[in-house]
């Protein structure tokens, strides 16, 4: 009886994942509600169940790849996947103000290029705080804390060690997630509801997947602006932290 | 039909991918540059001029409406995958790191907002003279 069951839902495992999401969504939306008074959205409620969920895969699995890498779940890899993910985020466009990004451009430029710079300084400012002096190992540190994309990038690029090119991936996971948990908590106090703000606050994280869920939880209508600008900023980064930012760190730290 | 606005959706991604991915080439890292934003930008602009011309019916709307909506429900499988556990593993330095960056970030979110911004109330303020004595300033 499980093991048909079992392999049902293994055939379908995008299918579940469906199923699965809808249930969580559900259960969170009504918690929010009933427990919470709408105070904590319901998406919000979502994302930090999900974020639980990919802890305990982890766990449990010891993979990189959260829920998704327990065999019955790898729908879930498929239905969050970065395909279907960057198709949904591109149709949020669908309800874009053309004018408010036209307005927004230059900002939209700028927060960028301080978003990469500004979080490359604090990386390397930590990385110093823990005893970090060569300018390879500082420069990864940064680069990943900047987006855990762009620390691999750069720590190959540069051949940093894989401690140093695993922890700048770390760094750059926390800031992803606390993004997706922290950015309905602090909208209101940084002025997070208009969509220039939006394409700033795209610009100045950079981390498409915290953006895309934070501000999901926030107000979905802002998703579309700040998804925009922080797409470009995993680029951005590649191009500057291992050229620009290297040879002044080097410059620096010898 | 519904299935040419998932049409319209699915081109503009991969134009949007392949400018992206050319562009990285151009610049010479191993990156896809801004593919996805190029990608909303060419949506945002076609589907204004087909909605001018009146060539995109509600139908083929709803094909594009339909992935919008399922974007909340996609992030949320998207967050049941992230490798949370590897994150809090990396120790105090990644954490350090990530949420003193995230923190920093957040504190220049007001300041840029601003900048550019249409301020309709400074000269107002300044006529009246404000909360502080910007006449006696002068």
């Amino acid at each position: 009886m499980f093991e048909m069951l079992s392999d049902v839902f293994q055939e379908n495992g995008l299918i579940l994942s469906f199923a699965l999401v809808g249930i969580v969504m559900y259960f969170s939306y009504m918690f929010s509600d009933k427990l919470t008074k709408g105070w904590l959205h319901g998406s919000a409620i979502a994302i930090l169940v999900g974020l639980v969920l990919a802890y305990i895969g982890g766990a449990t699995t010891g993979g990189e790849k959260g829920l998704s890498d327990i065999g019955l779940f790898t729908g879930i890899g498929l239905m969050g996947g970065g395909m279907l993910r960057d198709f949904a985020i591109v149709a949020t466009a669908f309800g874009a103000n053309i004018e408010e990004i036209k307005k927004a451009g230059f900002t939209g430029v700028l927060s960028l290029f301080l978003g990469v710079i500004v979080s490359f300084i604090v990386g390397v400012v930590i990385a110093l705080t823990f005893g970090y002096t060569d300018a390879v190992s500082l420069t990864t540190i940064g680069a990943g804390t900047a987006t855990y994309i762009v620390g691999p990038v750069t720590g190959t690029a540069l051949g940093a060690s894989s401690e140093v090119i695993t922890l700048s991936i770390a760094a750059g996971l926390v800031k992803s997630i606390l993004t997706m948990i922290g950015t309905p908590f602090i909208a209101k106090y940084i002025g997070l509801d208009n969509p220039r703000s939006a394409i700033v606050y795209g610009g100045l994280m950079g981390t498409t997947s915290g953006v895309a869920g934070g501000l999901a939880a926030t107000d979905p209508k802002l998703v579309p602006y700040g998804a925009m600008t922080a797409t470009f900023y995993t680029g951005l980064g590649c191009l500057l932290a291992p050229s620009i930012l290297f040879i002044i760190t080097r410059s620096i730290f010898g | 039909m519904v299935i040419y606005g998932v049409t319209l959706l699915a081109i503009c991604m991969l134009a949007g991918a392949f400018i992206g991915d050319l562009l990285g080439a151009i610049l010479g890292i191993e990156a896809n540059v801004g593919g996805v934003g190029i990608a909303m930008l060419i949506l945002v602009l076609v589907v204004d001029y087909l909605k001018k011309k009146k060539k995109l019916t509600v139908k083929s709307q709803e094909g594009v409406a339909f992935w919008s909506a399922m974007y909340i429900p996609i992030v949320i499988a998207m967050a049941s995958q992230q490798n949370v556990f590897g994150a809090i593993d990396g120790g105090p330095l990644a954490i350090l790191a990530g949420v003193a960056a995230v923190i920093v970030s957040w504190a220049l979110v007001p300041l840029l907002s601003n900048i550019g911004k249409e301020k309709p109330n400074t000269i107002s303020e300044e006529l009246i003279g404000g909360n502080t004595d910007v006449r006696d300033a002068k």
